[in-house]
């Protein structure tokens, strides 16, 4: 069994109206194998992935599973075939128990063919109990967290009795230790035999848990190898197409003086006494894990959250900001961590979600818009941090993330603010989109703009930062200069609260 | 790849990117498309479809609903809707017509005051609608209450007063000031007129000041409207206060073609409004729409009756027609928004 496949793609073309999405791309899967896919946004990996569990059939090409040729099935056959995939968004029916959520659809029946509540309970169970999942099948999902929905998308997918199991960025909400979690239920799928598809954009869970990996670029096929032995760079390069010389382009600038203060700052339960400050120029990065409170203090700051004690200082004098437009108007700017569903306004243009934060710097005289001037502007930044878009009046969602965010920057660059606030900058963008990003933010503090970057990639605080500011629960656990000697191991022990330091 | 194969595959491609154009361009002014259709289909079956009278007729009709589709037009594009607007037409109306009426009336509201000149009525119509229109913005900004359920509730209140004003009995013979609304200049009609003078201020509304800009910010995505720096209380506020100004406008426009203006007046109206604003392309999900939507919207819905009363066909049987056209126009417009993603 070991060395034989259970999935072959073969020579798969897709094309929708207009586009070529996949131009012949090859994919073998083993019995038993954690598989990962790569490539940067668009490569073609989600489209791929459609095709094989019936969403979109393949344009030519064949696809085997088992040895057999599948072809013109739905996405419930492909389930009834054994191939499940938990998507990136998870869409459970909230309100309902675990069982039903499990057994949606196909609920099992008595005698006079009402559901049969208490055999649906203990086939969940038994469901559960191969995933060690300990949990009343009674629960209600929306009680869960994003983690134990997943596990339950897990067990939903066990349930059908599927041999591959294609997880979508499965990992992308979840804490360390809820990774590890997962992690460690997957090496179990695979030692029983299960195949496992792991789409990712973070190197090194590719390496934490892949046995092989299948690079694809712009809809091409680049190539399969073992995950052991091959270089990171190598990786990088087949994925990007060339060299990301520097994956963080830090460059020294000047620092200055202090731009923003904020004395023992606390909103509720979520954070307590909370103080730091950063300066002309300065990077400082905000670390911890998820729920140590990094995103509710800059929000809190920015007059999202109320503040239940403290002070902001800028430019040393105290400020009150009771709401965005008052952070706004202190010269502060908040790229949010959810680019979608508080960033972008995806209807719009790229010219309307960059002018919508400035829009009062347009009202003429006469009380109308010069529209000229936006328009001047937008393209002046399009072209600046270089923007890909056909043009400015194309929606914003049809723009990739990285581009989407760049937009987002413009947006706040147009209101010259001071201080820059970025919630996890790069989430969820490609690696040569990414360290574009970072070059853009490096440059923002070579112009002496102060910038403030919350970040759950180590990597790139530690890259990028000049000072790190570290929570744990809710409270300051570290403030330390960022040198070559810094570890990850020494952020961990703040961010675990192991240890303190305030500088 | 040979040139010739090559030169094949380029205008391959050239032709199939020529038909996705003509196909967008059909998606895009489908319904300008339709409205053409059915204007042509009318004036050949009927003469009498295309000779001016006629055609005033079909505007003047469309414009009562008309010019409350262009404020729906705003507020639904902020993600909003608005169900008192045909109560609010009322309210504004009884108020004006009681308020513009002859010193001879059999009933006078105010027997003291009568024969006023016209900017008293109007004035009046137009504080009721903004009035009511305020109150609208005011809960749904401040107490976060859903659009539907606010003015749901304003629905019935406004209707209430308007009764309660009233007492259940129109208000008729009015001033020749009032009925200037009704009149004509020559051979415009003035609800004419006005209608397109409405469009003009809305057209520039939307288009042209922070107020439009802010309005499909919000529609699009409220929260990133807020953090981006947006007054979005304030925007909705004022959003619902436009709305309720075209509602009295549309008041005075029924007060003058109808010549008295009864409690019941206008009743069903937020829904000819709605389905104005809907065929003509503004999307429930917001963020998207325009005022030439709402005019053609309302266009094809006014062509649309009118045909079909020129055409002899039963009025029940308008009513399904018209329901049908709704629901292809929002089939249509989801599509072509799905096909974008």
């Amino acid at each position: 069994m070991e060395d034989k496949n259970i999935l072959v793609m073969k020579d798969i073309v897709k094309t929708f109206p207009g586009v070529k999405a996949l131009r012949g791309v090859e994919l073998e899967v083993k019995y038993g194998e954690i598989h990962a896919l790569m490539g940067e946004n668009g490569a073609g990996k989600s489209t791929l992935m459609k095709c094989l569990i019936g969403i979109h059939p393949p344009t030519t090409g064949q696809i085997y599973f088992e040895g057999n040729l599948i072809e013109n099935y739905s996405t419930s056959d492909a389930l009834k075939m054994g191939i499940a995939m938990i998507h990136q968004e998870l869409s459970p029916v909230e309100h309902r128990s675990i069982m039903e959520n499990v057994w949606l659809g196909r609920e099992p029946k008595n005698k006079i063919g009402l559901i049969d509540h208490k055999k649906m309970y203990e086939m969940t169970k038994d469901v559960l109990k191969l995933i060690d999942f300990n949990v009343d099948p009674k629960t209600l999902m929306s009680s869960l967290t994003v983690a134990n929905m997943q596990m339950i998308e897990i067990a939903k997918a066990l349930s059908y009795n599927a041999k591959l199991i294609i997880m979508d960025e499965p990992t992308s909400a979840l804490t360390n230790k809820e990774i590890e979690q997962l992690f460690s239920i997957m090496r179990r799928l695979r030692e029983n035999g299960k195949s496992i598809i792991y789409i990712s954009h973070k190197l090194d869970e590719i390496y934490d848990i892949s046995d092989r990996v299948t690079i694809y670029r712009d809809g091409q096929f680049i190539g399969t190898r073992e995950t052991i032995g091959l270089e990171i760079n190598d990786l990088i390069k087949m994925m990007v197409g060339r060299e990301v010389s520097e994956m963080f382009p830090k460059i020294i600038c000047d620092i200055g003086e202090t731009m923003l203060e904020v004395k023992n700052l606390s909103s509720g339960n979520r954070f307590k006494d909370v103080s730091f400050n950063v300066r002309k120029g300065e990077i400082l990065g905000i670390a911890g894990l998820v729920g140590a409170g990094r995103t509710e203090v800059i929000e809190t700051i920015f007059g999202i959250r109320p503040k239940t004690t403290g002070q902001v200082f800028i430019h040393g004098k105290e400020v009150k900001i009771n709401n965005p437009a008052d952070a706004k108007n202190n010269k502060l700017a908040l790229l949010t961590e959810d680019r979608r569903a508080t960033g972008i306004i995806p209807v719009l243009s790229v010219l309307q979600n960059v002018m919508i934060g400035s829009i009062k710097k347009y009202v003429k005289k006469n009380g109308l818009l010069d529209h000229k001037q936006a328009i001047q502007d937008t393209k002046e930044y399009v072209e600046a941090i270089s923007i890909k878009t056909p043009s400015i009046y194309q929606r914003i969602e049809n723009l990739s993330g990285g581009n989407q965010q760049k937009v987002l920057v413009a947006r706040w660059l147009l209101t010259n603010p001071d201080v820059l606030f970025l919630d996890e900058p790069t989430r969820g963008i490609d690696v040569g989109a990414k360290s574009e990003i970072h070059r853009l933010i490096t440059t923002l503090a070579g112009q002496g703009k102060s910038i403030v970057m919350v970040s759950s990639e180590l990597p790139e605080v530690m890259g990028m930062s000049d000072r790190i500011m570290i929570m744990h629960e809710g409270r300051v656990t570290g403030i330390i200069e960022n040198t070559k000697e810094l570890t990850q191991e020494e952020i961990m022990t703040y961010a675990t609260g192991q240890a303190t330091k305030l500088a | 790849m040979t040139s010739d194969s090559k030169k094949l595959a380029e205008q391959a491609g050239a032709a199939s990117f020529n038909k996705q154009r003509v196909i967008a361009l059909i998606q895009k002014y489908g319904i300008v498309i339709v409205l053409f259709l059915m204007i042509i289909g009318l004036s050949i079956i009927s003469p009498n479809f295309m000779s001016p009278t006629n055609i005033f007729n079909v505007l003047t009709q469309s414009s009562i609903f008309g010019i409350m589709a262009l404020g729906m037009t705003i507020v639904i594009i902020s993600r909003g809707i608005d169900l008192s607007v045909g109560s609010t037409v009322a309210l504004a109306g009884v108020v004006a017509a009681s308020l513009g009426q002859i010193g001879t009336a059999t009933t006078l509201y105010y027997p003291g005051l009568h024969d006023l000149p016209v900017f008293i009525p109007v004035i009046a119509a137009l504080a009721v609608g903004a009035l009511v229109g305020a109150v609208n913005g005011g809960l749904i900004a401040f107490t976060g209450i859903h659009p539907f359920i606010a003015t749901l509730g304003m629905m019935t209140i406004a209707r209430g007063a308007t009764l309660l004003y009233t007492q259940g009995k129109p208000v008729s013979q009015l001033t020749d000031g009032m009925m200037t609304f009704g009149s004509k200049i020559g051979i415009v009609p003035v609800p004419v007129i006005v209608y397109v003078v409405m469009m003009a201020i809305t057209w520039i509304l939307l288009g042209y000041t922070a107020l439009g800009k802010n309005a499909y910010a919000i529609g699009g995505n409220v929260k990133a409207a807020e953090i981006s720096g947006v007054n979005v209380k304030k925007n909705l506020v004022i959003i619902y206060t436009f709305m309720g100004v075209c509602c009295s406008v549309a008041a005075l426009v029924f007060a003058g073609r109808v010549g008295s203006v009864h409690p019941g007046a206008a009743t069903g109206y937020e829904l000819t409004a709605i389905a104005a604003t809907t065929i003509g392309g503004t999307s429930q999900t917001g963020g998207i729409g325009t005022v030439w939507g709402a005019v053609v919207g309302a266009l094809v819905l006014g062509v649309l009756r009118n045909g079909m009363t020129l055409l002899g066909i039963d009025a029940y049987w308008q009513q399904i027609v018209e329901g049908c056209i709704i629901i292809v126009a929002v089939v249509v417009d989801m599509r072509k928004n799905a096909k974008k993603k």
